[in-house]
C-alpha cells in the first residue's frame, strides 16, 4: 500500500503541459443523466484511460471530446482551444470498428485521408506503412468480412493513426481480441506511447489493462456519472514491460481499483 | 461445366415450359394454347416484324417512365431519408400512391392527360416510383449511425458522407427497390396499352384475343415476360458492376 501513496503523492506534483482538459461536462439523453460536472484534465504525450462499469458514460465522454456529441453543458479544450466540432487535432477508434464494408483494408484505412483531400497516390503511401505497422501487412486487399475481430480492430487504428492526430481516442480497441493478442496489443501501444508524440485517450473495461499501459487511470462511476479517483502508475512505466505485472506497485493498484468498484459491481 | 445456378435456372425454366405444354395438351381450357404453338406464334411475329413495331410503342412509354422514376425516386428518396421535413411532406403521397388501385386512377388521367404517350408515362412512373422512394428512404434512414459517426470524426463534409457513405450503404436496398419498381414499370405499361388505348404489345394481347388466336396472344404475354427478365438481369449486372463490395456480406461487431 505504501508504494500507492507513493504513487499518489507524485500525481499531485504533476508537471507535464495539458493537451485536453474537460470542465464541468454534464450530459443528458433525455432523463437519464449520462455525465454530471466532469472535469478531467489529459497530459500531452501521455496515456490516459477511463476505467469503469458499463454504461458509465466512457463513450459518451469520448465522443464528447471528439466533438461528435454536444455536451449539456460544459466546455472541452484540446490545446487551450475549445472544441466545436470534429477537428484534425483529434482522431477516434470506434468500439464497433466503424469500417466501410464495401472497401478494402487498403481503402478504409486511407478514408480519413481520402475525407482530408489528400490525393490517392500519397494517402495509399502512408495507408501501407500504417497496415504494416498494425501487422496486416499482406491485407491490404482483403475486406472486413474477411477478418478477424481483432484484425478488423487494428484496421481501425491503422485508419485513426494515418491521419497523424495529436489526439488519439480509443473505445476499447482491444475488446474484440483473445488474450494472448491483448497482451501483445497493450505492448504495442506502450511503444506507441513511447514513440509517437500522441496523447492517448483510452476506455477499457479492464482494471488491468488500464493500470498496464496508463500513465493516468482516471476512474468514473455511475450515476450520476463523475471522476471519483484518478490514480498514477509511476514506479513501473520504466522498468521492462516483462516485468510489469510482477510489480508490487501494480499488484497494489490493481488491488485497490477493485476495492473501490467492486460495490458497483452486483 | 455450369454453375451449380445455372444450371438449376435451366432445370426450373424446363420444368415451366413442360408444365405448361403438357396443360396445353390435355386442355385446361380451350383458350390455351401450348407452349410449343405460342412459341411458333412468337417465331412468326418475329421474323414478319410485328414484334418489333410492337415494342417500338411499347418501350417509348416503358423507357421514359422508368427513367424518370430511377431518376427522381431516388433522388426523393434520398431527400426523404436525409430530412424529417421533407419526410413529412412528400412520404404520405408515395404511401397513398402505392396503395392506390391503379384502374381507378387511369380514367382520372385520361381526363386530364389525354390518351396519348404522358398519360401511359404517368401510369409507369405511379406503378414504379412509390417503391423506389420508399426503398430508397428507408436504406437510407437505416444507414448504421456508427459510418456516419465515423465520416463526421475524419472530418468528412456532409456531401462526402452522403456520396461516399450512406449512398454505398444503401445501394443493395435501392437496387432491390429498383428492381421491384421496373417489374411493376413492366406491368404499368401493359396495363396502359390495355386500359388506355390498345398500341403495341397491349395491342397484340386484345387483338389475337378478339379473333381467338390465342397462341398469338399468349406470344405476346410471354415476350414482355421475356424482356423484363432480361431487364432485371441487366439491371444486376449493373449493380455488381457499380458497388463491388457490397456482394460480401456485412460486418457487424
Ligand atoms: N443515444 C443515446 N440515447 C439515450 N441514452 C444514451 C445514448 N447513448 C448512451 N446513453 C446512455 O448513457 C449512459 C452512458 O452510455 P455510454 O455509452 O457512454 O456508456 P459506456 O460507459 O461507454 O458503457 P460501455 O462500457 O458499456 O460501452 C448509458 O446509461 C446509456 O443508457
Ligand atoms: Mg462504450
Amino acid at each position: 500500500m505504501s508504494q500507492t501513496k507513493e504513487a499518489f503523492a507524485k500525481a499531485t506534483a504533476l508537471d507535464t503541459e495539458i493537451a485536453v482538459s474537460t470542465r464541468n461536462i454534464c450530459k443528458n439523453y433525455g432523463a437519464v443523466e449520462a455525465l454530471k460536472n466532469l472535469s478531467l484534465d489529459f497530459p500531452r504525450g501521455q496515456l490516459t484511460s477511463l476505467l469503469g462499469p458499463s454504461g458509465c458514460g466512457k463513450t459518451t465522454l469520448l465522443k464528447i471530446i471528439a466533438g461528435l456529441l454536444e455536451p449539456t453543458s460544459g466546455e472541452v479544450e484540446v490545446n487551450g482551444r475549445l472544441v466545436t466540432g470534429p477537428g484534425p487535432n483529434r482522431a477516434f477508434v470506434f468500439q464497433d470498428f466503424a469500417l466501410l464494408p464495401w472497401a478494402s483494408v487498403m481503402r478504409n484505412v486511407a478514408f480519413g485521408l481520402e475525407l482530408r483531400g489528400v490525393a490517392k497516390s500519397e494517402r495509399e503511401a502512408i495507408a501501407e506503412r500504417y497496415i504494416r505497422e498494425v501487422g496486416l501487412a499482406g491485407f491490404e486487399k482483403s475486406f472486413p468480412h474477411e477478418l478477424s475481430g481483432g484484425m478488423r480492430q487494428r484496421v481501425g487504428l491503422a485508419r485513426a493513426l494515418s491521419v497523424d492526430a495529436k489526439v488519439l481516442l480509443l473505445d476499447e480497441p482491444f475488446s474484440a481480441v483473445d488474450e494472448q493478442t491483448r497482451r501483445k496489443f497493450q505492448e504495442d501501444m506502450l511503444n506507441l506511447v513511447a514513440h509517437e508524440n500522441k496523447t492517448f485517450i483510452f476506455v477499457t473495461h479492464s482494471i488491468e489493462e488500464a493500470v498496464f499501459i496508463s500513465d493516468q487511470i482516471a476512474i468514473l462511476l455511475p450515476r450520476p456519472s463523475r471522476v471519483s479517483e484518478i490514480i498514477r502508475p509511476t514506479g513501473f512505466r520504466n522498468r521492462d514491460m516483462g516485468n510489469i505485472r510482477r510489480d508490487p506497485e501494480y499488484l497494489d493498484i490493481v488491488d485497490q481499483i477493485w476495492a473501490s468498484l467492486r460495490s458497483y459491481v452486483e | 461445366m455450369l454453375s451449380r445456378p445455372t444450371l438449376l435456372k435451366i432445370l426450373s425454366t424446363l420444368i415451366v415450359f413442360g408444365a405448361w405444354e403438357i396443360a396445353g395438351r390435355i386442355p385446361v381450357s380451350y383458350a390455351f394454347p401450348t407452349f410449343i404453338e405460342s412459341m411458333q406464334a412468337l417465331a412468326r411475329m418475329t421474323f414478319d416484324g410485328t414484334l418489333f413495331t410492337a415494342y417500338g410503342e411499347t418501350l417509348k412509354p416503358l423507357v421514359i417512365g422508368i427513367l424518370i422514376s430511377t431518376v427522381l425516386g431516388i433522388s426523393i428518396g434520398l431527400a426523404i431519408g436525409l430530412s424529417g421535413w421533407f419526410d413529412w411532406l412528400m412520404s404520405p403521397i408515395f404511401i397513398v400512391m402505392q396503395a392506390a388501385p391503379l384502374a381507378a386512377l387511369i380514367p382520372l388521367l385520361v381526363m386530364a392527360y389525354g390518351i396519348g404517350l404522358t398519360s401511359k408515362v404517368f401510369v409507369v412512373c405511379i406503378m414504379a416510383m412509390p417503391v423506389i422512394v420508399l426503398n430508397t428512404s428507408s436504406a437510407v434512414r437505416n444507414t448504421p449511425s456508427s459510418l456516419k459517426e465515423m465520416g463526421r470524426s475524419f472530418l468528412g463534409s456532409d456531401l462526402e458522407i452522403i456520396t461516399k457513405i450512406i449512398i454505398p450503404s444503401a445501394s443493395p436496398i435501392i437496387f432491390s427497390g429498383l428492381r421491384l419498381g421496373v417489374s411493376a414499370g413492366f406491368i404499368g405499361a401493359i396495363l396502359s396499352e390495355l386500359k388506355i388505348t390498345p398500341t403495341g404489345v397491349g395491342d397484340i394481347i386484345t387483338y389475337s384475343r378478339s379473333i381467338a388466336d390465342y397462341p398469338s396472344m399468349y406470344a405476346a404475354i410471354f415476350s414482355i415476360i421475356l424482356l423484363a427478365v432480361l431487364f432485371l438481369n441487366l439491371l444486376e449486372t449493373i449493380e455488381n458492376i457499380l458497388f463491388e463490395g457490397n456482394n460480401r456480406g456485412y460486418v457487424s461487431d
